[in-house]
C-alpha cells in the first residue's frame, strides 16, 4: 500500500506537542530518594568556604519516576531506528547490534570494573583487549595495536599524530597530507587539527584515485595520504599498490580510513595493501550500537615503523615460567610514543561487544559477513537500475560496487525538478531510512547505499521498489516529494532558522 | 550462513542471476590479485552464542569489580548508585540503534535528548551554550585547547594546573603537538594551584589556562580568583569539573570561567573499565560557533510545529571539512543520554542533597582515615567528595593488603606524582556508607602497621 501523499490528517505523534521534560516539571514532585545521612551532619560552610559554595540550585526537573519513564518512551518513538527498519546509511554500516553483545558488556566483572583498578586484579579485562588487539592485527594486516582512539576520527587524529612523530624522529620536516577529494569530511578536519595543510587528489573517470595528480602532488613536503579503499563510491581502487609506491617514495606514509573496512574483511588488508595505519570503526564493521550518535570506538592498527610512536598505556602479556599461563599488565611508558589520546584505557565497553561479535562469527564468518554485504550491494544496485532509478537516478561510477554504491540525482533533478533531498523525504514515508544525500561531493545530487549483510533479499526488494514507487510519483507530480514526508512525527523543519537564531537550550 | 545474515543458497542464486554474476567471488574480482588475501584469516572458529557467553563471562570473572569488593577508586570515574530506569531506557532499540540524527524528521527522539542534555549541562555549569557532548573527559580538555587557540589567535601557550588530572594534561601534551602549542605546568602548593606559580608563568602569550575543581587531589580550588589570574593577561580560563559536585559547588559559569570541561561518568554511567563515557563542553556566548561536535536547535516544522535539529552545522566537519572547529564526528549520544536520565531522576532537589551527603561522609572519612597511625592528610585543602593521603608505608604493599580483605582502598599517587611517593587517594560516593568508611579505616591501619617502617625496622633488626 502506498503512504499518504498529504499531511490533511495529522498522526498521533504529529498530534504529540514534545513538550520537554523541563516543561513536564512540577514543583514538590521527585523520583529519587537519596540515603540517609549516618555521618555527623555538619553544615557545608563549615566543610567549605561559603563562597566556594552554589547558591541557587540547577534548575533540574522535579518529576516523578512514572512520569520520566512515560516522557523517554514518548520521544523514543519519534526516532527511527535499526531495529524497525532498513537503514542503508552509506559509509556508516548499520548492521544489526546482537543482543548477546549487550548481554556480556553488561556482566558486572565488565561494567562494574573501575578502570583504575589493579592489573592483577582485571586480568580478564586485559586478555579480553589483548585478544581483541590480535584479532584487529590479523584482520588489517598490520600487527601492532592501540585501541584508545574513542571513535574513527579520534583515531585519524591519533594516525596523523603517529606520522608527525614518526616524521620527527627522523629530523624530516613535512608540512602537507595529501587527501583525494572523495574523502570523509573528518580527514581534512583532522589534517588541520594535527597541523598540517590539506592538499586534495582528483578522482579518476573510473572512480579511483587520479594517478597521475597524485604523481604530481607527491614531494618529500608530503607526511601522509589518507585513503579508504574501498573508496566512498564503493569502489576498490585497482591501484592501489602503485599509489602506495608513489607516496613511499617520497617518504610519507599511507593512513587507511577504516570506515569501509566492512567490505573486504577476510578478502583483503590494508597492510598488504601497502598502508602505515590504520583506524576502525568498532560501531561500523564490529556491531557496536550506533546509539543515536555514539559511543564508538576507533582503534588504530600500524605497521612496524610506526609502532614504537603507539599511545600508552600498552597491554603487554608476560608468559609465566611456571606454566600457570601468561598475565597481562599495562605498561604506561614508551621512549618514542605520542603519549595520551584520551583517559584511562579506551572505550572497553565496546571492546566487549566487538569481541564477542569476532569470536562469534569468527575468521570464517568474518569473510562471510562482507561477502554477503558485497552481495547485497550488487543486487539492490541491480535491482534499483532494472527500473525506473536506472534512468532517473544512474550509478555515478563504474559498473558494480563493494559494500556501497553512489548514484547521481543529476537526471532526476533535471528532468523531474525533484532533488535528490525530496527523494529522501518520501522515502521517510514508505518506512525506510534514506541512502546517506549529498556525499561523497564530487558526485551532483549523490544518493550512498549502503544495506549491508544484514537486510534480506525481501528488504532489498521492498527499498527498490520504494524507490520506483517513489520516481513514479514524480514522474506523475513532483509537488508529492517536495512537500513530503508526510507521516513523519514532524514534517520538514526549518533548518535555516536553527543556526541563524540558535535556541540551544530550555529557557525558563 | 553465518551469523546474523539471512541469506540461503536459493537466495544467493537468485541474487547473482540478478546481479548477472556467477559466482560471490566474481564480485571481488575488483581486487587486484596481489593485494587479496590468498588464506583464510587466522582467527578462531566462530563460536554459538551459548559459547561466546561462557567464555566472556569466564574472562569478566577475573576481575576484581565493585560489587565484588568495597571501591574507594575515583581518579575521574567513580563507583555511584545508577538509577534502574537509565539501563531500562538505554537499552531501548529507539535510543540505541540509530545513527547520528541525519534525517531530523525522523530522528526527534534523539534530538530532544540532547537538547535536553544541553539543557542540563548548561544549568549544571551556568555557561548558556553546551554541546550535545564529547568523547569523554582527558580529550574534551585537548579539545578546548583547540578552542582556546582559535580564539586568541597569535598566542601559542597553554598554562596548566598540576591539579588537573594527569590522563587530562598528557592529553593536552599529544594534542598540543599537532596544534604547535606550548604547554607550561604550574605547581600545587598545600593542595591547590600555587599562586605565586601561576602568577610567574601567565603572561601575554598565554592563550588559556587550565585547571581543575574538584583538582586531581580533592581539593576545591577559588576558580572565581583563578578565572580572575588568566582575565588579567587576556588569556581564557578552562575548567574541568566534576558534575556531581555542581550541586553544591559554585558553578564554573559563575566564577567567570569562559570555558568548563569534563568527564561525565559520575552521571548515569558505568565504571566500564574506563569507558565509554561522555564528556561535556560548556561555554559563554561568545564561543558559541567555535564549539566542537554536535548542538541540537529548537525550531519549528512547516506546519508550525514544534521540533529539534542539528544547530550550527556549519562548524562541522561533514559541511566546513578543513575548515571545521574539531575533527569530532561521532560523540557518545546514547551515554549522554544516561546522563539525562541520571540528573532527571535526581532532579533539582536531589542532586543537591546527593552532594551534601557526599561531602559529610567525604569529611568523616577524611577525620577517621587522618586519625590512623602511621596515616596523615596530604593537604589540608577543603575537600568535596575526594582527598589525598600520606601513608608511612609502601603504598603498594597496603593496598595489596586491603585487597585481601575485599577492599579496593584507593588509587596510589606515585606513578604520577613522584613528589607524592606513598600518596593515596580515597573516593566517597553516596554508595560508601559509614559502615563502609569505618571497615576501610580498619583495614587501612591494620595494613599501615604491617607493612610500615616499623616492621621493616623490626625485621632488619631480627
Amino acid at each position: 500500500m502506498k503512504p499518504p501523499r498529504t499531511a490533511d490528517v495529522p498522526t498521533s505523534l504529529q498530534r504529540d506537542t514534545a513538550l520537554t521534560i523541563f516543561e513536564r516539571s512540577v514543583e514538590g514532585r521527585r523520583a529519587a530518594v537519596v540515603p540517609e545521612c549516618d555521618v555527623p551532619d555538619t553544615t557545608l560552610s563549615e566543610l567549605i568556604p561559603q563562597d566556594l559554595l552554589r547558591e541557587t540550585p540547577a534548575e533540574l526537573p522535579e518529576v516523578s519516576e512514572p512520569e520520566i519513564v512515560r516522557h523517554y518512551n514518548r520521544i523514543s518513538r519519534r526516532n527511527f531506528d535499526l531495529d524497525t527498519g532498513p537503514y542503508p546509511l552509506g559509509s556508516c554500516t548499520m548492521k544489526h547490534n546482537p543482543r548477546l553483545n549487550e548481554k556480556v558488556a553488561a556482566l558486572p566483572g565488565h561494567a562494574r570494573l573501575h578502570p583504575a583498578q589493579d592489573s592483577k586484579r582485571a586480568q580478564g579485562a586485559l586478555e579480553l583487549m589483548w585478544n581483541l588487539e590480535r584479532s584487529l592485527g590479523e584482520l588489517t594486516g598490520l600487527p601492532h595495536v592501540s585501541l584508545q582512539p574513542s571513535a574513527g576520527s579520534h583515531g585519524e587524529l591519533a594516525g596523523l599524530l603517529l606520522t608527525r612523530a614518526y616524521h620527527d624522529d627522523r629530523g624530516d620536516e613535512r608540512t602537507k597530507v595529501l587527501t583525494p577529494d572523495t574523502a570523509h569530511g573528518t580527514n581534512p578536519a583532522t589534517v588541520t587539527m594535527a597541523g598540517y595543510e590539506v592538499v586534495k587528489v582528483a578522482t579518476a573517470p573510473d572512480g579511483g584515485v587520479d594517478v597521475d595528480d597524485l604523481r604530481s602532488k607527491a614531494d618529500d613536503s608530503v607526511a601522509c595520504l589518507m585513503l579508504t579503499n574501498p573508496n566512498t563510491l564503493g569502489i576498490f581502487d585497482r591501484n592501489i599498490r602503485e599509489i602506495a609506491g608513489i607516496v613511499h617514495d617520497v617518504g610519507g606514509t599511507l593512513y587507511y580510513d577504516g570506515a569501509n573496512l566492512n567490505a573486504i574483511m577476510g578478502w583483503s588488508r590494508p597492510g598488504d595493501m601497502g598502508f602505515d595505519i590504520v583506524h576502525l570503526n568498532l560501531h561500523k564493521s564490529f556491531s557496536q550500537p550506533h546509539g543515536g550518535g555514539g559511543p564508538g570506538a576507533g582503534p588504530i592498527a600500524v605497521s612496524d615503523r610506526i609502532a614504537p610512536f603507539l599511545p600508552v598505556p600498552r597491554i603487554v602479556r608476560t608468559e609465566s615460567s611456571n606454566g600457570s599461563g601468561p598475565t597481562f599488565d599495562l605498561e604506561y611508558e614508551g621512549e618514542k610514543s605520542i603519549g595520551r589520546m584520551r583517559g584511562f584505557q579506551g572505550n572497553f565497553g565496546v571492546f566487549v561487544r566487538s569481541y564477542a561479535y569476532i569470536r562469534s562469527l569468527g575468521g570464517d564468518g568474518l569473510r562471510e559477513a562482507s561477502e554477503t554485504a558485497v552481495l547485497n550491494a550488487n543486487y539492490l544496485l541491480a535491482k534499483l537500475r532494472a527500473g525506473r532509478a536506472g534512468k532517473h537516478l544512474p550509478l555515478a561510477f563504474g559498473e558494480r560496487c563493494m559494500h556501497e554504491f553512489v548514484l547521481t540525482g543529476d537526471p532526476a533533478k533535471r528532468e523531474l525538478k525533484v532533488k535528490t533531498l525530496d527523494i529522501a523525504k518520501r522515502l521517510l514515508d514508505y518506512g525506510f531510512h534514506p541512502p546517506t544525500i549529498y556525499f561523497p561531493l564530487l558526485v551532483g545530487e549523490a544518493l550512498m547505499f549502503e544495506p549491508t549483510e544484514t537486510e534480506t533479499r525481501e528488504s532489498l526488494d521492498e527499498l527498490a521498489e520504494a524507490i520506483d514507487s517513489i520516481l513514479a510519483e514524480a514522474e506523475e507530480d513532483p509537488e508529492i516529494l517536495t512537500h513530503a514526508p508526510y507521516t513523519t512525527p514532524v514534517r520538514r523543519l526549518d533548518e535555516a532558522a536553527a543556526s541563524r537564531k540558535p535556541i540551544v537550550r530550555q529557557a525558563f | 550462513m553465518s551469523r546474523y545474515t539471512s541469506v540461503t543458497d536459493a537466495d544467493r542464486a537468485a541474487m547473482l542471476a540478478e546481479i548477472g554474476a556467477e559466482s560471490a567471488e566474481e564480485l571481488f574480482e575488483q581486487i587486484p590479485a596481489e593485494v587479496r588475501l590468498d588464506r583464510a584469516l587466522d582467527l578462531p572458529d566462530g563460536m554459538s552464542e551459548q559459547d561466546v557467553f561462557e567464555h566472556l563471562r569466564s574472562l569478566a570473572a577475573r576481575n576484581a569489580d565493585a560489587d565484588s569488593e568495597l571501591c574507594f577508586l575515583g581518579a575521574g570515574m567513580y563507583d555511584h548508585y545508577v538509577p534502574a530506569l537509565v539501563d531500562a531506557i538505554l537499552s531501548r532499540s529507539e535510543f540505541l540503534t540509530p545513527y547520528t540524527p541525519y534525517q531530523p524528521e525522523v530522528s526527534q527522539g534523539g534530538l530532544q535528548a540532547m537538547f535536553e542534555f544541553q539543557t542540563c549541562m548548561s544549568e549544571l555549569t551556568a555557561l548558556p551554550v553546551s554541546n550535545a557532548s564529547m568523547y569523554e573527559g582527558p580529550s574534551s580538555v585537548a579539545s578546548a585547547a583547540y578552542l582556546a587557540l582559535g580564539a586568541k589567535k597569535g598566542r601559542r601557550k597553554l598554562v596548566v594546573s598540576r591539579g588537573l588530572h594527569p590522563h587530562s594534561r598528557q592529553t593536552l601534551e599529544t594534542y598540543a603537538r599537532g596544534y604547535d602549542a606550548e604547554v607550561a605546568e604550574v605547581g600545587i602548593e598545600d593542595g591547590l594551584t600555587s599562586a605565586a606559580e601561576l602568577a610567574s608563568a601567565l603572561d601575554e602569550q598565554t592563550a588559556a589556562l587550565f585547571v581543575q575543581n574538584p583538582n586531581f587531589l580533592g581539593g576545591v580550588e577559588d576558580l572565581a580568583a583563578l578565572a580572575d589570574s588568566a582575565h588579567e593577561v587576556g588569556a581564557m580560563a578552562i575548567a574541568s569539573v566534576d558534575p556531581m559536585t555542581l550541586g553544591v559547588l559554585r558553578p564554573p559559569g559563575e566564577c567567570g570561567i569562559d570555558v568548563a570541561v569534563g568527564e561525565g561518568q559520575p552521571l548515569g554511567g558505568r565504571l566500564d573499565f574506563g569507558g565509554p563515557s561522555f564528556g561535556f563542553f560548556c561555554a559563554t556566548e561568545e564561543h558559541i560557533r567555535r564549539m566542537p561536535g554536535r548542538i541540537a536547535g529548537e525550531t519549528t516544522d512547516v506546519d508550525g510545529r514544534r521540533g529539534f535539529v542539528l544547530a550550527l552545522q556549519t562548524r562541522e566537519q561533514h559541511i566546513r571539512r578543513e575548515k571545521a572547529t574539531h575533527n569530532i564526528c561521532t560523540s557518545q549520544a546514547l551515554i549522554a543520554l544516561g546522563g539525562v536520565l541520571h540528573l532527571v531522576w535526581l532532579g533539582k532537589r536531589g542532586l543537591v542533597e546527593l552532594g551534601e551527603l557526599m561531602m559529610r561522609r567525604t569529611a568523616y572519612a577524611r577525620e577517621t582515615l587522618g586519625a590512623i597511625a602511621g596515616v596523615e592528610l596530604l593537604h589540608d585543602a577543603p575537600v568535596a567528595r575526594e582527598f589525598a593521603l600520606r601513608l608511612d608505608a609502601p603504598v603498594q604493599d597496603v593496598l595489596d593488603r586491603c585487597a585481601g580483605d575485599g577492599i579496593a582502598a584507593g588509587y596510589p599517587l606515585g606513578r604520577e606524582y613522584p613528589e607524592y611517593e606513598n600518596g593515596l587517594l580515597v573516593a566517597i560516593t553516596e554508595r560508601r556508607t559509614k559502615a563502609d568508611i569505618d571497615r576501610l579505616a580498619r583495614s587501612l591501619e591494620a595494613a599501615v602497621a604491617a607493612s610500615g617502617p616499623k616492621r621493616e625496622a623490626a625485621e632488619v633488626a631480627s
